[in-house]
């Protein structure tokens, strides 16, 4: 019986086990409506087997949305426990698991695969190319990152959720102070999911590297191509270090050593360095894709070629560089000396110089450009203005003598949403919005894109200004509830009221996408922005192989050229083209590494020494498997381009 | 004679030999601890070194400067968190 006690919820409550009933109906519901409608064998031809970086890009994009909303709920239940004082809404082991779910779900699971999501669909049509370097690698990375984002969220249900923190410092995650199997959740499903990122970092690069259309000189990249190439280098940097950390933090909690212990040589604040040493690099790599979309959407609708586009990519990789010298602003109250606080203060502030540089470059696009404001336009307007809120609280907290005072406060709190929302969010609705007709076929509307939008920007402001205040006034963080005489109570029902604003943006964005795929024209042009740059040369939608011809390649706004300087983009006839095949490997292999972690959190060694072995054969049979892909005649592609053409 | 003998290879193979060598002699004389760590490690970066550009060809190829540049990248990061960990947890902590 002591054996199956581990998978009960050890704290649980009505809502979680509504919610068990609900995963069960929906899933039952899923399984059948399948079958039902006879799709499983479409499901498993055209999309668990594809290798295409296009509908990877896409299940990508939709595994995002789904997170988004899952981390959401859990927002809007925390700003309901906070919106007034002593409230009973949820007690604290809850409130602890719903902080810690919400960070890692926002982060690892929504962040990073929504800018996957952008960076596989939009990276190999800019740059020209055909596919990614290796489509099927691209495949197993977003396999695994989908397994150990359900073998995560799988945690709330069967043996409860980490409440440790996001950041799951120790020792505080330990054994000895988290007996349930919340952390080990944390440490396999995060590490499953990072060694996907880190195979998509090593893919990206080399697509990047080795694929580009001819005439295509680095220096002649589009902006989201160059954020996309040294976000992939931070990646390839920067996730190892979470690997290794993992794995000790696993060794730890299971296998009884001591890296992170109080005692017996154990260091329990190496954890929260090395998280840092990966966690800092890892903001960048949300924020510089970001960068890149509002590079894109700004200089297309202003009309203008991008403004200081070397200083864009100077201060990029200065950012690049910098990510990896200030991670102790983290944990400056931690005991070391002045000396140490004030080198990381310094290179901490530093990074405003690249960052206020590529502002300026934004602004000065803008200046004397022809705007038109669209609503991927209108997130990157109202970007600015908010993100530099966000972004000079953050130098403030990046003085040290000074984040004493702010440190573990809700005025941290306020800082890092104040730059994630305006900086990551705003991006991928203004990149999901734009690159939507590439994507789908038609437009989103416009009139509900930017209701949304401007409801989101409000009930952003709305819910995290008010903890600025809070926080200077010393309400701390991930406390779940606070007495009515230290006058937090107004500060905390104005950010619930901003909180259920997002909430309402957000379904307005769901409206918005019901609604377009009802109602709108799906008679629209392969560029109906009017852009700048490749990916809107081809057709919409875009065939299997992206370019019927490859595009020939004089400045970084390729098609601007065509359109407007009569430069030829596709010189040449048709030649027969080379695409790989499908394959079920990377979902197998990643359906067998759910069944390992979820054996490993358990301990339950028999299985997970089975589905090791699994792995193996897995990786070993495509060691032997002579998979040399398959032609495309030009017949076909003479077909094909004829047909859409008409269309 | 000269084209066909692959001299470099052979050469490398004896220096790594080599370093092999001056590494297990930690064991065997009796170093202090950090005479012996120090030893180790400037052993196995050499080594890692000769490793790289010997005998998986990171030069030889038109590629060379992005492998280049990808080893120095990774080379100053991993000194950065190493220092700046014993900067943070060791030196500066008070």
């Amino acid at each position: 019986m002591d054996f199956f006690n581990r998978f009960a919820i050890p704290h649980p409550s009505p809502a979680i086990y509504a919610s068990m009933v609900a995963i069960g109906i929906t899933v039952i519901a899923v399984i059948a409506g399948l079958t039902y409608f006879k799709k499983w064998g479409y499901l498993w031809r055209e999309w668990l087997t594809t290798v295409d970086h296009k509908r990877i890009g896409i299940m990508y994009l939709i595994s995002a949305l789904l997170m988004l909303f899952r981390g959401g709920v859990d927002a809007i239940m925390m700003r309901a426990q906070l919106a007034v004082p002593e409230n009973k809404l949820l007690d604290a082991q809850h409130y602890n698991e719903i902080f810690t779910t919400h960070g890692i779900v926002m982060i690892i699971f929504m962040a990073m695969p929504f800018i996957m999501a952008l960076m596989n669909f939009v990276v190999p049509l800019q740059i020209g190319a055909r596919d990614v370097a290796f489509p099927r690698l691209n495949a197993l990375s977003f396999w695994l990152f989908f397994m150990g984002a359900m073998l995560f969220n799988i945690s709330f249900i069967i043996g409860g959720s980490p409440d440790a923190g996001w950041t799951s410092y120790f020792p505080l995650a330990g054994t000895e102070f988290s007996e349930s199997v919340g952390s080990n959740y944390y440490m396999i499903a995060i590490q499953i999911a990072g060694i996907g990122t880190l195979m998509t970092g090593i893919n990206f690069i080399t697509t990047i590297l080795k694929m580009r259309a001819p005439g295509m000189t680095l220096m002649k990249m589009p902006m989201f191509t160059w954020s996309s190439l040294v976000t992939n280098a931070i990646i390839v940097f920067a996730f190892p270090v979470l690997t290794v950390l993992l794995l000790m933090g696993t060794m730890d909690r299971l296998f009884g050593t001591h890296f992170f212990t109080t005692t017996n040589g154990g260091m329990d604040m190496l954890w929260a360095n090395f998280f840092w040493v990966w966690g800092h690099p890892e903001v960048y790599i949300l924020i510089l894709p970001a960068f890149g979309i509002y590079s894109e959407v700004i200089s297309t609708f202003a009309r203008r070629n991008l403004y200081g586009y070397k200083s864009m990519v100077g201060s990029m990789v200065i950012i690049s560089l910098l990510s990896f010298l200030v991670w102790t602003h983290h944990f400056f109250t931690m005991g070391q000396g002045a000396l140490t606080n004030s080198i990381f203060s310094i290179t901490t502030m530093a990074i405003a110089v690249p960052t206020g540089v590529k502002l300026f470059n934004w602004l000065f696009t803008l200046w004397k450009g022809k705007i038109e404001v669209t609503t991927p336009m209108l997130y990157a307007l109202l970007f600015i203005p908010t993100f530099t809120i966000g972004g000079v609280t953050g130098v403030m907290l990046g003085m040290s003598a000074a984040d004493y005072q702010y440190h573990n406060t809700m005025f941290l709190v306020a800082h890092f949403h104040m730059v994630i929302i305006p900086g990551v969010v705003f991006a991928m609705l203004a990149g999901l919005t734009y690159y939507w007709p590439k994507m789908f076929g038609f437009m989103l509307n416009e009139k509900i894109g930017k209701w949304s939008a401007w409801i989101i920007a409000i009930s952003t402001l709305l819910a995290f200004i008010p903890m600025f205040f809070s926080g200077l006034d010393g309400q701390a963080r991930r406390m779940y509830t606070y007495s009515e005489s230290t006058g937090f109570g107004p500060w905390n029902m104005v950010s619930f009221i901003g909180a259920a604003g997002l909430a309402v943006g957000f379904a307005l964005i769901v409206y918005n996408i019901y609604y377009s795929t009802r109602y709108a024209s799906r008679d629209i042009a392969a560029d109906p922005w009017d852009a700048r740059s490749l990916e809107w040369a081809t057709h919409t939608p875009v065939p299997a192989y992206n370019f019927a011809i490859l595009p020939q390649v004089n400045s970084s706004e390729a098609l601007w050229d065509a359109k407007k300087h009569g430069h030829e983009l596709f010189p040449g006839k048709y030649e027969k083209i080379h695409m790989p095949n499908n394959s079920g490997v990377p979902f197998i292999m990643s359906c067998i590494f759910f069944v390992w972690g979820f054996s490993f959190v358990f301990s339950i060694w028999i299985p997970l020494i089975l589905t090791t072995i699994g792995i193996f054969v897995c990786m070993g049979l495509r060691s032997f498997e002579k998979d040399h892909g398959h032609y495309i005649t030009v017949d076909e592609i003479k077909e094909t381009e004829n047909n859409l053409r008409g269309a | 004679m000269k084209e066909l003998f692959p001299m470099k290879q052979v050469m490398g193979f004896v220096f790594s030999l080599l370093l092999t060598t001056v590494a297990l002699a930690v064991y065997f004389l009796d170093l202090s601890l950090t005479m012996g760590m120090t030893l180790l490690l400037v052993t196995a970066f050499i080594q890692a070194a000769v490793q790289l550009v010997v005998f998986m060809h990171a030069g030889e190829t038109k590629d060379r400067g992005a492998i280049y540049t990808n080893v120095y990248y990774g080379l100053i990061i991993a000194l950065v968190t190493v220092f700046g960990t014993l900067l943070c947890m060791i030196w500066g902590y008070i």
